[in-house]
């Protein structure tokens, strides 16, 4: 009884508050402080660990997270690849190229925020709650990966339809509940990333500019004529 | 035609003694804040130097500003394909190993060190870990030629030179230098706008004051790496991205900018401008050769009736056009041609202009005073200590005419305004010098009052942004009365 009820909280409520909250939060940040969204970079002060950190973090979790975009959309497509015991391992060990180069680069990022004194000086409490949240969420997903040799495909039959009745507004945990600890921490730890997207520096992957691709080089603004010029 | 007005600016070097009051005035009123120690919006370097940042001039280093590459016209730094591979780590962006680190010096020492043998001491600590650090560079760390090897001999320019030249620029004996100071040139195709991914970077219509909106800068640090005069910095304490703002509270107000009106040399002068804004596309393509003939061709004669009609069908006030037609910025670079834009190869078209230094030239000559000799009366311009070559680099992409051109005219004043005042050089000499300079006695006079003698309304003739009207469009005056002020007002705090 106790252990449904542990259940229900992490994989029922947690995510729909976690979702709430990042949502609510995200839009009343960005309304009332937009001056706060902002990457933080500190390539200004520290440019050496942090092009391994930085670029190792960013990519390897890029292709990761990618990787589990593409399992929610197209599950069945990944079960009939997994189908092949070669087809499993290519998938699987390209999965863990992209989490291990994920983990040297928070790794990195980490000694370099923790040690390096001049990045230690922008250093706010929620960087270091941050950086630790996404490490644990990277171990654990190596974890799954090294443990459990069919990882992806307890991903698109087990995670996936989870997920996708949590965003159908018609929650199902029963899919994952019987998976091992490992697994179930991963997820945990995804919500409390969510969570973590409006009180933290996270924000900013909210606002990459991809407008970008489509805007004249140039911006004009007027006071009296209105909208962009080139 | 899509006619603009501008706010330009000139700085005349001949007149700069280097006395740095315009970075004092710019630091006091807008970078003494924490994050911003380091800024200088405005900074006064000394020529030949490495400058700052270190070697901001080594485009093949930083890749700022604009290069044209299959007959189009692209960012040197990162075109629009590839820049999300640069946003996780900036490649070419100086650090603050470049600038230097901030620092301010342990005065409790002096108070509270216990009795010693030695006398205490206030050490250096750093402004940004807290820490005492060892100074390694500061601000204008190059001043007045101080350490030329290290120096002067890694200035870019040089490379312009033979080495010969080189040898004889840095000579014991031949050392030569001017002051170069330097602020945003507010372009007219800025590469920083052009770079900003998030569009925090724009432009002004009515005035061309090119500004960072902090509500809109997500710290991507593209402007950074792509001005190549280095003139937008990085916050490392807010995460964003800041620049001069040519003082434009003042200039709404119809004051100089704070660099403008404390220069004690008088060097500064500022004026609106008319251009057209269809020429910037074909002028940033043509070759290096004709790039200071494209910048002045985009500038329009204020007095001529079809500009000012165009003028008035696209909005520009009266006031302004009449500003524009007194606009001391409009005589140096359009009529006189004496004025020459920063390394206009970059390709960003500076509406900040100089007049290049003529004193360092002249003194090369060993016997004392100008030379006066009936038969060459330029020589000592081609003779100088500066290689015109090096005054090329910097100021006409290696072009030697439009700098000799500048130089001779201004050479020609001096011996017209000596042989009226000083009568060793004969009148008719002058005249011939000044006829080969392309410059009517008129002109001459005209030159010399605006350089020697211009009141501060002859200066700085800043024309009425009417802003008043402006912020009737964004705010109802009505509904916002009794509040204090317009717009947005944060602490200027870290984010999460």
């Amino acid at each position: 009884m106790a252990n449904g009820f542990l259940n229900t909280f992490l994989f029922v409520g947690l995510p729909y508050m976690a979702l709430a909250i990042a949502i609510a939060v995200g839009i009343l940040r960005f309304r009332s402080r937009p001056f706060s969204y902002s990457s933080l970079s500190s390539q200004f002060l520290e440019n050496e660990q942090l092009f391994w950190g930085s670029n190792l973090f960013h990519w390897g979790l890029g292709w990761v997270l990618g990787g589990h975009l593409v399992g929610l959309l197209i599950p069945r497509t990944v079960l009939w690849w997994n189908a092949n015991p070669l087809r499993l391992f290519v998938l699987e060990s390209t999965a863990l190229i992209g989490a291990l180069l994920a983990l040297f680069g928070v790794s990195a990022l980490m000694v370099r925020r923790f040690y390096n004194k001049r990045v230690v000086a922008v250093t706010t409490p929620m960087d270091r709650i941050l950086l630790t949240l996404l490490l644990i969420q990277i171990l654990t997903g190596i974890d799954t990966a090294l443990r459990y040799r069919w990882g992806s495909s307890w991903y698109a039959s087990a995670a996936v339809p989870y997920l996708r009745s949590l965003l159908l507004f018609a929650p199902r945990p029963e899919f994952i509940v019987s998976l091992p600890w490992g697994p179930k921490l991963h997820m945990v730890s995804g919500f409390l990333v969510i969570l973590a997207i409006p009180f933290t520096r996270l924000v900013h992957f909210l606002v990459v500019p991809i407008w970008y691709l489509w805007r004249k080089p140039q911006v004009v603004i007027w006071n009296r004529r209105t909208g962009a010029r080139s | 035609m899509d006619i603009r007005s501008q706010i330009s600016m000139v700085f005349h070097l001949d007149k700069c003694i280097g006395c740095h009051t315009c970075s004092i005035a710019c630091k006091n009123v807008w970078t003494d804040r924490k994050g911003a120690e380091y800024m200088w919006w405005n900074n006064v370097e000394t020529k030949p130097g490495t400058g700052f940042p270190t070697k901001w001039e080594d485009q093949e280093a930083y890749r700022g500003g604009w290069e044209v590459a299959d007959g189009k016209l692209r960012l040197k730094s990162s075109g629009k394909g590839n820049y999300l591979k640069r946003i996780f780590y900036q490649p070419n962006m100086p650090t603050l190993e470049e600038y230097y680190e901030p620092w301010t010096y342990d005065y409790e020492n002096l108070f509270n060190a216990p009795e010693g043998d030695d006398q205490p001491t206030a050490r250096p600590v750093s402004k940004i870990t807290g820490e005492y650090m060892e100074v390694e560079s500061g601000p204008n760390w190059d001043d007045d030629l101080g350490g030329s090897p290290l120096y002067a001999r890694n200035d870019p320019n040089l490379k312009a030179l033979t080495e010969e030249q080189q040898l004889q620029l840095l000579s014991i004996e031949q050392l030569v230098m001017f002051y170069l100071p330097r602020i945003c040139n507010h372009c007219l195709n800025p590469s920083c706008v052009a770079s900003c991914p998030s569009g925090a970077l724009y432009k002004r219509g009515e005035d061309g004051i090119v500004l960072v909106n902090q509500e809109v800068c997500r710290g991507w640090r593209f402007c950074v790496s792509a001005c190549p005069y280095k003139k937008v910095f990085y916050n490392w304490n807010t995460g964003k991205s800041e620049k001069c703002i040519l003082c434009y509270p003042r200039v709404e107000t119809g004051q100089a900018p704070a660099c403008f009106h404390s220069c004690v040399g008088r060097i500064r002068y500022m004026g609106v401008i008319l251009y057209d804004a269809d020429k910037i596309a074909d002028a940033g393509l043509r070759p290096d050769s004709e790039l200071v003939e494209a910048h002045r061709e985009m500038i329009l004669d204020p007095h001529d009736p079809a500009v000012i009609e165009a003028a008035h069908r696209a909005g520009i006030s009266d006031a302004v056009v009449k500003s524009a037609q007194q606009s001391p910025v409009y005589k140096f670079v359009k009529e006189w041609g004496l004025a020459l834009a920063p390394h206009p190869e970059y390709r960003t078209f500076p509406m900040l202009f100089y007049v290049p230094a003529l004193a360092p030239v002249t003194a090369t000559q060993t016997d004392g005073l100008l030379a006066n000799d009936v038969e060459n009366l330029f020589g000592a311009i081609d003779d100088a200590r500066t290689p015109m070559a090096y005054l090329a680099s910097l100021f006409s992409a290696g072009q030697e005419g439009p700098v000799r051109y500048a130089m001779k005219k201004q050479m020609a004043v001096r011996l017209w305004r000596r042989a009226l005042t000083v009568g060793d050089i004969e009148v008719d000499v002058a005249r011939r010098a000044l006829r080969e300079a392309n410059c009517s006695p008129e002109e001459a006079e005209e030159i010399y009052k605006m350089t020697s003698l211009p009141t501060f309304e002859d200066r700085f003739v800043i024309p009425p942004s009417h802003r008043e009207q402006a912020i009737e469009v964004l705010k109802n005056p009505l509904e916002n009365k009794g509040l204090a002020g317009i717009g947005f007002r944060e602490a200027p705090e870290r984010g999460l």
